[in-house]
């Protein structure tokens, strides 16, 4: 009877999310339909650019690590009832950490080294940036939503200053740019492919996020902070430093997104590490309901969606814009979708009956 | 550069002409922000109102300049991007209630929402120049043609200094001030006097969006006057932290909107007199200036004085 229960749930947290997916799927369509494109098509067009080849994977894998590493930022702070939405501010300062890092050893080290020196530089400077909205929220009672958002624009700003003034390569002309890390530094492509390491990265630091939280005694206690502080700390957890410990791993994740940006895709500092990865890591590991495995696969979902843009313009005729509202549709379905667990009688009661059944038999 | 000719002078001036002009969206963001977290939720989509409303506004004021003259065109356009603002703050309002679901995500998805629609129904009207909302002259006694052009006043800062008083009467004097108040400081008292939570908050998120629309209309019907995909460059989210900073009082909105249009103002102001070493860190101070206060006003023991008592807690 038990595992029937789990069996039941279990099919209810995949049909949910699905059937979210569905309905964004037709309401897009009617939409597409108003805008005078051929819903199907357009369907057909999104699953090519995202989905349908070796390249169009690559594509979207390329967008879908970052996102993996920026909602570990959103999601391991929510297993402790804390909503952090700090990413963007995060990820831009690993990126500088990385940079500021990457630059000062120059060519002194082997490549190699270089780079796990800017990515430990990405990690601690992320850690501590989000960690700091934690020790707030513990010893000064300070809402750490709005402290973190706040904390966002003063690490975009921190940035411009530097890459304005003291880091700036006066040789880069098209924007205020740092210098340019050496080429040994550079993050590699995975063997064969278009996709950078941090893609590994994305998916190491996801699986152990899974394990820490799910399969481990921190994590437990973590879980029993988040879901009464009051019990935890009669239990005599200390919950000051999980707060401080899960805000800093949470950071880190998010850093290290910004080291990867920057080693492996800009190279260089400036404005563009600022590209709403962040923002859209809270969504993904809100929609993933915090579970670090599953913002994975939601990771790649959006990755995809992105990694449809250009199409949409090119062979429908419609504006780029078309797949922030997709992206939009799609997040609010599964957000909705959140409120009607428990409420399907197919996920329950057909259990009871059947064991009703069972009895009558 | 009009400060130019001014030399020194030009930074005092530059500073007052760019919070006049930046102050605008701020202040009615604020004030819808202000009414709506204080029936308890936050609208983080805001930001995605404030594009929605900036396009709508601009679209209407160049559609309908033919027929009903380039007069009435504008303010027909205001008043459509109240009510595009009205419509994302139904969904906002209806999913943010529902169990389970998080309004700061629902805000966020909302953000991406807004701004999608908005870009895919304005990109035909990033090129054409659509009427623009009337100035009144209040630099009229100057014969400096650049105190004259600082003093440009919007009439809908006008209405957002309107209100301001209105709202703070409303929420101290009136009966539906009373419930909004309860609703969002204690949802169970609210509950007891017979209040449909659901409805005074769908209200207060509806009619701040309707505000959060105005201010988009701003942006895009007087300073800077045109239709682009960055135009509300943050400040929807920025209202967030500046409603916080207003400790949750019109009045101190006012206040709070002055100061941020004007550390806004500051950058280009220095700018243009050959200071430009700490631009982004003028820019970040209404930031920092918000955390600071918060760290010394709160406590473990107690939440930020003023604020809401359900604010940020599940319904």
């Amino acid at each position: 009877m038990a595992s029937t229960t789990t069996w039941r749930r279990s099919l209810e947290s995949v049909a949910l999310p699905m059937g979210a997916v569905l309905s964004a799927l037709v309401i897009f369509g009617v939409f597409c339909a108003l805008a005078g494109a051929n819903p199907l098509a357009v369907y057909a067009s999104i699953y090519r650019a995202a989905f349908g080849s070796w390249s169009a994977w690559q594509n979207t894998l390329l967008r879908a690590s970052p996102l993996m590493l920026t909602a570990l930022c959103t999601a391991l702070p929510a297993r402790l009832g804390l909503v952090i939405i700090g990413n963007e501010g995060a990820l831009v300062l690993g990126g500088l950490a990385a940079v500021m890092v990457g630059l000062a050893l120059g060519s002194s080290l082997p490549g190699g080294l270089v780079l796990l020196a800017m990515a430990l530089g990405s990690l601690v400077a992320g850690g501590l940036w989000i960690m700091a909205a934690g020790a707030l929220r513990h010893y000064r009672g300070v809402n750490e939503t709005i402290s973190s958002l706040l904390l966002n624009y003063i690490a975009i700003a921190l940035m411009n200053h530097l890459v304005q003034g003291p880091l700036r390569d006066p040789a880069f002309v098209s924007k205020p740019s740092s210098f340019e890390i050496a080429p040994a530094a550079w993050l590699g492509n995975l063997p064969a492919t278009r996709v950078h390491w941090g893609l590994i990265y994305g998916l190491v630091a996801s699986a152990l996020a899974y394990i820490l939280i799910q399969r481990t005694t921190f994590g437990f206690a973590a879980r029993t902070a988040g879901g009464n502080v009051r019990a935890a700390r009669i239990a005599g957890l200390p919950v000051g430093k999980l707060t401080l410990a899960v805000c800093f791993l949470a950071g880190s994740c998010a850093g290290l997104a910004g080291m990867v940006e920057v080693a492996a895709v800009q190279k260089r500092l400036n404005e563009s590490i600022v590209s709403n990865y962040g923002y859209a890591g809270i969504l993904v590991a809100f929609v993933a309901r915090h579970n670090p495995l599953a913002t994975v696969l939601v990771s790649v979902l959006l990755g995809g969606i992105l990694a449809a843009g250009g199409i949409l313009q090119r062979s429908h005729n419609l504006p780029d814009a078309t797949v922030m509202v997709f992206q939009g549709i799609v997040f609010l379905c599964v957000l909705y979708s959140e409120s009607l667990y428990g409420r399907f009688a197919v996920f329950q009661e057909r259990e009871a009956q059947a064991e009703g059944a069972v009895v009558a038999g | 550069m009009a400060t130019e000719a001014l030399g020194w002078w030009g930074v005092p001036l530059g500073i007052l002409a760019g919070t006049l002009r930046g102050s605008v969206p701020f202040l009615l963001v604020s004030l819808g922000e202000c009414l709506t977290e204080k029936s308890g939720k936050i609208n983080l989509g805001l930001e995605g109102t404030l594009l929605m409303g900036a396009m709508s506004a601009y679209a209407v004021s160049y559609l309908s300049s033919g027929i009903v003259g380039p007069t009435l065109a504008p303010w027909l356009g205001v008043l459509t991007a109240g009510i595009a603002g009205m419509g994302l703050g139904a969904i906002h309002g209806w999913l943010s209630q529902q169990p389970r679901v998080n309004d700061v995500a629902v805000g966020i998805a909302m953000i991406i929402f807004g701004g999608g629609l908005a870009n895919f129904f304005g990109k035909p009207f990033i090129q054409p120049q659509a009427p623009q909302l009337p100035t009144l002259a209040a630099g009229g006694w100057s014969s400096l043609p650049q105190v004259q052009s600082a003093l440009q006043i919007s009439p809908l800062f006008l209405l957002g200094l309107a209100i301001v008083p209105l709202m703070s009467w409303f929420f101290k004097s009136t009966r539906w001030g009373l419930y909004v108040r309860a609703v969002g400081d204690s949802p169970d008292a609210a509950l007891a006097m017979g209040i449909s939570i659901f409805w005074v908050r769908m209200a207060a998120i509806v009619a701040g969006s309707f505000l959060a629309g105005i201010g988009g209309a701003s942006l895009s019907l007087f300073y800077p006057g045109v239709w682009t995909e960055r135009i509300s460059s943050g400040q929807g989210l920025m209202a967030v932290a500046l409603v916080i900073f207003a400790r949750w009082q019109p009045w101190q909105c006012l206040w709070a909107s002055l100061l941020f249009g004007g550390a806004q103002a500051l950058g280009p102001a220095f700018q243009s007199v050959g200071i430009d070493s700490y631009y982004y860190l003028f820019n970040a101070a209404p930031y920092i200036l918000t955390l600071v206060i918060m760290i010394i006003t709160c406590s473990p023991q107690r939440t930020l004085t003023g604020a809401p008592g359900a604010l940020g807690k599940d319904s």
